[in-house]
């Protein structure tokens, strides 16, 4: 199945991305934008969604310095 | 003194370490795919963009079958010295604690920094006293230090750059850092690159004459 995992820095960690988005923003004129924070969107078909959590924890993210979630692919 | 250099798709500091640890012993290059250590009394993981650097920094060489082979060198007390790129496969490797996250500035940095020499009971800092201060190029996007609170004892800090030459937000100005066993260690600066006076400076020399004297 279609499986979508979503990656963001840990909160509390500095994400200079972020911050740069968040400072761009109104430059173009988008006023009243907070808390702007870039991560990554990895899909992927898998034959076992369970395992997914796995997948993250070892490779797809580092769990050190990022949080993950799981969209789609759970109710495999 | 044998000194193994690893070097995967990618890596472009490979020659220049291979050249410094020449100045003070032996040297060849390891393939990352390769898995013979034989011979081999300490392991450099040499800077670059192992892997294109995909997914993030170190995430990919860390399975790499070279890479497997180090942390079993490393796991029966060898020595291993990560620098830049290797340290970042170091920390991913989970040898080190710690991770190396994007620059405050999101700007590469190019320049001589100074570091401090904060603990010399490393084998790659022996020849060093306390509070010696190693004039050493950093070059990198991803150099900010970070480990989660509790995770970092303050006795495996080994290096931390020179009161406001911080180059990358890194935490507590950590340069570089080893493992509790104090057998593998990771820095930011390029100590390769500082081995002859001709480039300016000649410091980064002393990690590897440092290492050099590690019983073979």
């Amino acid at each position: 199945m279609r499986a979508r995992v979503l990656i963001r820095p840990k909160e509390g960690i500095l994400d200079p991305q972020g911050q740069a988005v968040e400072r761009a923003l109104p430059a173009l004129g988008f006023e009243g934008v907070q808390n702007v924070h870039v991560g990554r969107l990895i899909e992927l078909d898998v034959e076992d969604a369970g395992r997914l959590p796995e997948m993250c924890e070892r490779l797809l993210a580092n769990p050190l310095i990022e949080d993950y979630e799981i969209v789609d692919g759970e109710a495999a | 003194m044998k000194f193994g250099v690893v070097r995967f798709p990618g890596s472009c500091d490979e020659v220049d370490a291979l050249h410094a640890c020449r100045r003070f012993g032996e040297a060849e290059l390891l393939w990352h795919g390769d898995r013979d250590l034989s011979g081999i009394d300490a392991v450099v993981v040499p800077g670059g963009f192992s892997y294109g650097d995909y997914l993030r920094v170190g995430a990919i060489a860390r399975f790499s079958p070279m890479m497997e082979a180090v942390i079993e060198f490393a796991e029966d007390g060898g020595p291993v010295f990560g620098i830049c790129n290797g340290f970042q496969v170091l920390c991913e490797a989970g040898l080190l604690p710690g991770a190396l996250l994007p620059n405050d500035s999101l700007r590469f940095v190019c320049r001589q920094v100074e570091v401090v020499v904060e603990a010399t009971d490393t084998p790659f800092t022996r020849t060093c006293r306390a509070g010696d201060r190693l004039s050493i190029p950093v070059k990198h996007t991803t150099g900010r230090y970070f480990a989660p609170p509790g995770t970092l004892p303050e006795d495996q800090v080994v290096l931390r750059y020179a009161p406001g030459q911080n180059p990358n937000g890194a935490m507590e100005d950590i340069a570089g850092v080893c493992n509790a066993g104090r057998n593998v260690m990771g820095l930011m600066p390029h100590p390769e690159h500082a081995v002859d006076p001709l480039t300016g400076s000649a410091d980064g020399g002393r990690l590897f004459e440092s290492l050099s004297m590690v019983p073979a």
